[in-house]
């Protein structure tokens, strides 16, 4: 069946082509693919033609897995094996989270990146991620006709190196080529931007889901230059929620509820939200599994004083940003607003209030991300865009070490323009040592203990020499991603010491490896059972094809030929229904090739036989040649 | 790698007073040509270049932005060490001044002051600018040991200053 021949994606294409290359805002509660076609940007929707993905993963019990509102619907019926919010636990681990109003079961992991148990296995976020990733390239490749080059993901600004790193290992389990992790409120500043030919010094005011970013750029002919950035990243829409659903609890006097009752309520609680943006109060009625019926009004000036911490918490963040950047309210020419939850009348109150302007909204602040992420990745995959863009970020938290007492030197300050290096000279403390550890920590606080614990080194292979004579330089590189990496020499003997990483939070090399693996196994197993159906498929209809035909025209044949027939039908029947575990597609597509080959001559015969068949009786003029 | 001149791959000439706009669209012209973000398809060996020009970049935007940093960076292009752990001789009268505005800081930090803090932040900006006068005067005349003084405290001034700027956050 070689008539269609379909070539390799990616290698027909012509040299000048188009390269498919999108946007992905990996969002904590809803999450988008935008690309630019014909020099706009765009977002793409699915077939039901939404353009926001939920990001809600659910295990299913037949194996499969349910991403997107068919998952989010479930929330409440089978809480334990549907993820929401996995973008929370990305590079965390157990004690980094509020474990209360979560119906998991967590796995600890002595530290290291939390885990949650499924019906499914143990899934650690990064594979919770890498689910919804999937189903956005998927929804890519399938609108855009084709294999994509590359994704531009973004991340909150505020993210920490764990927390980017495993956003960086969802996209590669996802099968995704990352050209850039990008900070969400640059990439709205791009959309923004490059929308309004804005030039001159802008505050993007992020508030999604579960995090708030707040960044100052200056703007200026293409180039988008990020002066500071702040934020909080555990904060976000879903606080908002949980306000409500702690109120709801007090008014109606209800008991701790289970895990569905809480999926339930904090479902209504974030409608009665999103209902409050239009409407002086909002009515939330619910039966909870215990027979109890839930039936308040939540006004919006109850709402605003439950949630008044919440949105006070935004301005600390946005002040240090400003302070950073040297600049004062007076010098901000606009402010955007970012993320579902700046939808919310009080947060437009308090940015206007604080900025003392009104801030913009003339993008949808759900797809500005996306949109501006798609802009960035058409860039960087090399296809032509009108402007010369050029992104200058920073690193939102510092860099350092720990040096004696417990205490954090720092290395890289933060809000320092990517890509950065700096070295820092160690010595030894003994005589003859030959290895240090090291250990790097990231944030702004001065003891060990407040920051967060990125990666232990260790130096080996130092030359032995006296105490204090060994000069060991490590050199500390922050790439464009804000991805840490670190490389060490002993400069007297010029040895290149060997590195041994430990990440504190995230997946080591082989664990991606192996669930690169398992993934690529399952894979196999899938092509496999795909291949053996559609072999099965194939034979049965070629053996009901040639009954039929025995039947009808069997006449056409000698005795011998049937008898050859029969047996590549038995053959072809044994292979057919051969036990699950013997079952195999290439068997059976080799016995449905001899069964083909055998009735060769009675095909022909056949055809001749109708045709004459066809014929008899009429005349040239009749025959419509 | 040979060590760049900040200045020469500025193409500004080397003195201490130099025009921020230049330095500004200099900087911006290079990241625009040497930015990871244009070698995202390119070969591990150009990306590796790309990463080292741009570092060396950011770097020296940095280093000539601020007038400490650049003034540092003038006298160690004349092997004079400004900021050195074992030399750190100051006027007697400059250490008094540190002393008076560390304990400023602290009282004001005590009293959860944030307005007397910011006014600090001010006054020794206006004392930094006057530095930055001389400054210009020292290198103009290669005046090397004023201009280290100088350097010195405009660079001790940035720390206070930095500070300041740690004590408000706090009490944010």
């Amino acid at each position: 069946m070689a008539l269609l021949q379909i070539s390799e994606p990616g290698q027909s294409a012509a040299p000048h082509q188009h390269k498919l290359a999108v946007g992905i805002d990996l969002g904590t509660t809803n999450s988008l693919v935008a690309t630019v076609r014909s020099g706009l940007s765009s977002v793409l929707i699915d077939d039901d033609g939404h353009a926001l993905l939920p990001s809600v993963v659910r295990y299913l019990p037949d194996g499969d897995i349910d991403v997107g509102y068919s998952a989010q619907a479930a929330q409440s019926q089978d809480p334990a094996n549907t993820i929401i919010s996995a973008k929370r636990f990305m590079g965390r681990g157990l004690k980094d989270i509020d474990v209360s109003l979560q119906p998991y079961h967590f796995v600890d992991n002595n530290n290291e990146m939390l885990q949650i148990e499924t019906r499914a296995g143990i899934k650690s976020p990064i594979e919770v991620s890498a689910e919804i990733l999937k189903a956005l390239k998927n929804r890519a490749e399938k609108s855009l006709g084709g294999e994509l080059v590359g994704a531009v993901i973004t991340v909150p600004a505020y993210f920490d190196d764990a927390q980017r790193q495993a956003t960086k290992d969802a996209a590669r389990l996802a099968g995704l080529n990352v050209l850039r992790l990008l900070n969400e409120p640059t990439a709205a500043a791009v959309a923004y931007g490059l929308d309004n030919a804005a030039e001159g010094t802008y505050v993007i005011y992020d508030l999604g889901g579960g995090t708030f970013d707040i960044s100052v750029l200056k703007l200026s002919k293409g180039v988008f230059e990020v002066l500071a950035t702040n934020g909080d990243s555990a904060l976000g829409g879903d606080d908002f929620d949980r306000r409500i659903f702690c109120w709801i609890l007090e008014q109606s006097k209800c008991k701790p509820v289970n895990a569905q009752d809480t999926r339930l309520l904090l479902t209504k609680a974030r409608e009665a939200k999103e209902w409050l943006t239009d409407h002086a109060s909002a009515q939330i009625t619910s039966i909870l599994s215990t027979g109890e019926v839930v039936n308040v009004s939540l006004s919006t000036k109850q709402f605003n004083e439950l949630t008044q911490t919440l949105v006070a918490k935004t301005l600390a963040p946005t002040k240090k940003a400003l302070r950073d950047a040297s600049l004062d309210i007076e010098d901000i020419k606009g402010v955007v607003l970012v993320g579902g939850a700046t939808r919310m009348p009080q947060i437009r109150l308090a940015v206007a209030d604080f900025f003392k302007q009104s801030p913009l909204t003339n993008l949808d602040p759900d797809k500005i991300v996306a949109l501006g992420a798609a802009i960035q990745a058409n860039t960087l995959a090399g296809n032509k865009s009108g402007a010369d863009l050029l992104l200058l970020d920073v690193i939102p938290l510092s860099l350092g070490l720990e040096t004696m007492g417990g205490l954090v030197e720092k290395i890289i300050p933060r809000n320092a323009t990517l890509p950065i290096a700096r070295a820092q000279e160690f010595t030894t403390f003994k005589d003859g040592q030959t290895a240090m550890s090291i250990h790097v920590l990231q944030g702004e606080r001065e003891l060990v203990s407040d920051c967060r614990s990125l990666a232990r080194f260790e130096l080996r292979g130092i030359p032995p020499m006296v105490a204090g004579a060994a000069r060991i330089r490590v050199t500390f590189t922050v790439d464009a991603d804000g991805l840490l990496s670190v490389s060490a020499r002993e400069i007297a003997s010029n040895v290149e010491a060997n590195i041994v990483v430990k990440p504190s939070y995230g997946l080591s090399e082989e664990q991606i490896l192996a669930m690169l693996k398992s993934g690529f196994s399952a894979a196999e197993a899938d092509k496999q059972a795909r291949a053996l159906a559609e072999a099965k498929v194939d034979a049965e209809s070629l053996l009901e094809a040639i009954k039929n035909a025995l039947q009808q025209d069997g006449h056409l044949l000698s005795l011998n030929e049937i008898k050859t027939i029969r047996e590549k039908i038995d053959a072809l029947q044994a292979n057919i229904h051969a036990g699950a575990g013997d079952a195999n597609s290439n068997a059976i597509i080799r016995a449905t090739e001899a069964l083909n080959a055998a009735t060769e001559n009675f095909a022909a015969r056949r055809m001749d036989a109708s045709v004459s068949r066809a014929l008899a009786g009429k005349n040239l003029e009749n025959l419509n040649l | 790698m040979p060590s760049t001149n900040y200045f020469e791959l500025f193409k500004l000439p080397q003195t201490f007073s130099l025009d921020v706009a230049i330095l500004e669209s200099n900087y911006r012209k290079i990241q625009s040509e040497s930015h990871p973000d244009r070698f995202v398809t390119a070969s591990p060996a150009e990306k590796l270049a790309s990463m080292q020009t741009a570092t060396t970049a950011n770097e020296a935007y940095q280093t000539l932005k601020s007038p400490g940093l650049r003034a540092a960076y003038l006298l160690s292009l004349q092997g004079v060490t400004a900021i050195d752990e074992k030399n750190n001789q100051m006027p007697a009268d400059f250490l008094m001044q540190q002393m008076e505005w560390r304990e400023a800081i602290e009282d004001a930090e005590n009293a959860s002051d944030v307005s007397t803090l910011e006014n600090l932040l001010e006054e020794i900006g206006i004392a930094g600018k006057s530095l930055q006068e001389s400054l210009k005067n020292q290198f103009q005349h290669n005046h090397l040991s004023e201009a280290t003084d100088s350097t010195r405290k405009l660079i001790f001034m940035d720390k206070v200053r930095a500070d300041i700027l740690k004590s408000i956050e706090k009490l944010d």
